[in-house]
């Protein structure tokens, strides 16, 4: 994986530490996913240059902004980001179209074709309006047009749906996924939500007391067992895959990914539609032999690669296919930027006894339930 | 009806209001700036400080000018080295004692509206390449619009309405340092109830309407709305 960005800090507030080092993709979306209090977001700031770590070194691309051992601190305002509020905190003295160009005419760019963006995030017939008569989704998406216009080297979002209810969340998602296909520049985005980790991370870091529990492709980093994620009741793994074809008869939908096929049940998406799986560790169960008279439809060959308890007479057992071989599928691989395909199924420890599981061992998995993302 | 020399007080009045007015703008946006977001431990002297005049008799804060403005004064031997010779009983001494007197009126409004803003707009101004002077006079001073107009009209009307200071510092002089309220003291010092009648109702007129202006406008100003 081309590492292009290098964040390191070491801030210390007494009762908070944050304390990272971490080597990111340069392009795709990153996710600082953790609780608050974290840190996640104030990692973010430091990125920004809105708050100034004592100890830090930051490098996008080639570029320094921050070297504290030679006393580089290169301010907010001349660093090449696009940074989102949770709060859109667009100017309320400005009409949409001022908040948009305010960037541009700082950056000389005042003359460049926002048409794209502005379709992108469905905000041009909004162009003369004020602030104060948007809509919470509306704002957020227009303050996400704001950041994009400049075409910075890289795009922070600090938790840009938290402040947002349901209904505005799913308004604005779709238009964050097409961040992936349309945009190449980096997005780092802080949130507390699994949804949305599943819904948009390509690299996923998980943060815990102002220090780096795991960082990495989202599938693998989904499926770690020493990462809290998987012991969680929601705990999932996320695939890549695309669209094989469709089955009329029975409204089934063919599933192509690198290590067989899936049935689902029908969806209305062209073949080679790629697509975002999501499989949690509830809906996967275990059998030693190839069952052969079941009603589930999704059967795979699987190996046990870990098993770890938990201490409500559960555990989470890690899975991964033959034929995907562990092989990280980030490298520029539009595919399969997720990562390599494994899976975590939450059986009782009596169960995992019964049948002997140990690391290593080749099994089949039952997938009872899936659901597709975008 | 009025005298041309009370027309000459009332032309004075104004002249020192708005000079006063104008010189408390430029000192006190900086300071209310710096108070408004500075942690630093001199912040509550400071305010203090500012606030001072809206607490204490304008003849204890006229007597200490004249003291130090005066000839013996720290200040007055300063001007006197200058060669400007001494303040008190001047024109500019006036003008002095005036910032001195209504500076909490324009610092405190604009001190408020600047802690309103809050520090999202700025920071969100830096992230689109805007630098500290850039943001202040493209963000901070069109979102502190209403503050800016309350602090010019209520350091206008109070330095208009004026007395104790005047008379300590300024004196009674015609033409050099008699504003309306002084010339409204002599009036009635001279049992000419008549004349003391226009010139204390004109008075009572003009605060009126300007608070009425002021309160009206600040309810319906969207930015001020915006802050509230």
């Amino acid at each position: 994986m081309m590492t292009t960005i290098h964040a390191k800090f070491d801030l210390d507030y007494g009762e908070f530490r944050l304390n990272v080092d971490l080597a990111l993709p340069g392009s795709g979306i990153t996710v600082l996913f953790g609780h608050s209090g974290s840190g996640k977001t104030t990692l973010l700031r430091c990125i920004a240059g809105l708050q100034q770590a004592p100890k830090g070194f930051l490098k996008i691309n080639d570029e320094v902004w921050q070297d504290s051992e030679h006393g580089v601190f290169l301010p907010t305002h001349k660093r090449s980001l696009g940074y989102v509020f949770q709060e859109a905190n667009l100017f309320p003295h400005l009409t949409v179209k001022g908040n948009l160009q305010f960037g541009l005419k700082r950056t000389g760019q005042i003359g460049v074709d926002l048409t794209h963006i502005l379709e992108l995030l469905g905000i041009a017939h909004l162009l003369e309006r004020m602030p104060d008569g948007l809509s919470g989704g509306e704002r957020q998406r227009v303050a996400i047009a704001r950041a994009l216009a400049l075409n910075p080297k890289v795009l922070l979002m600090d938790e840009p749906l938290a402040a947002l209810d349901f209904k505005r969340k799913q308004e604005i998602l779709p238009y964050l996924g097409r961040l992936h296909t349309e945009l190449n520049m980096p997005v780092i985005y802080v949130t507390h939500s699994q949804q949305e980790v599943a819904q948009l991370a390509d690299h996923l870091v998980v943060m815990a007391d102002g220090r780096v529990q795991a960082s990495g492709p989202l599938s693998e980093t989904l499926s770690r067992l020493d990462v809290p994620l998987a012991q969680d009741r929601d705990a999932s793994t996320v695939w890549q895959v695309r669209v094989a074809g469709h089955e009329a008869l029975y409204h089934l939908t063919h599933i192509a990914f690198d290590g067989g096929t899936l049935y689902l049940p029908s969806l209305a998406a062209e073949v080679g539609t790629p697509l975002r799986l999501q499989i949690f560790a509830r809906d996967v169960s275990i059998t030693l032999q190839e069952p052969i008279a079941t009603s589930i439809l999704n059967v795979l060959p699987a190996i046990v690669t870990g098993i770890a308890d938990d201490d409500s007479g559960h555990c989470v057992v890690q899975l991964r296919l033959p034929g995907t071989a562990g092989v990280p599928q980030s490298v520029g691989n539009q595919s399969g930027r997720v990562g390599t395909h494994s899976l975590l199924a939450h059986i009782t420890q009596k169960s995992a006894r019964l049948l002997g599981l140990q690391d290593g061992m080749s099994v089949y998995v039952q997938i009872k339930g899936t659901s597709i993302i975008n | 009806m009025l005298s041309s020399a009370d027309f000459a007080t009332l032309w004075l009045t104004f002249e020192v209001a708005s000079l006063a007015t104008l010189i408390m703008l430029m000192l006190g946006t900086p300071l209310a700036w710096w108070l408004a977001r500075t942690r630093s431990r001199f912040k509550g002297i400071c305010n203090a400080l500012v606030a001072l005049p809206l607490v204490l008799p304008p003849t204890v804060l006229g007597f200490y000018l004249l003291v130090m403005l005066g000839p013996k004064g720290p200040v007055g031997q300063m001007t006197s080295e200058l060669g400007w010779g001494t303040l008190p009983f001047t024109f500019p001494g006036l003008v002095v004692a005036s910032v001195f007197y209504s500076l909490p009126f324009v610092v405190q409004p604009l001190q408020t509206s600047f802690a309103a803003i809050g520090r999202q707009p700025l920071e969100a101004a830096a992230t689109l390449r805007a630098g500290p002077l850039d943001t202040f006079f493209n963000v901070v001073l069109p979102l502190a619009k209403p503050g800016f107009m309350t602090a010019a009209i209520l350091g206008f009307a109070h330095t208009v309405g004026e007395f104790g200071v005047v008379l300590m510092v300024g004196g009674n002089i015609p033409d050099r340092t008699r504003v309306v309220s002084v010339q409204i003291y002599n009036h009635v010092e001279a049992l000419e109830y008549e004349q003391a009648h226009w010139l204390a109702g004109g008075l009572l007129l003009f605060s009126f309407t300007v608070l009425l202006v002021l309160y009206s406008a600040l309810k319906t100003h969207p930015v001020a709305h915006q802050l509230k």
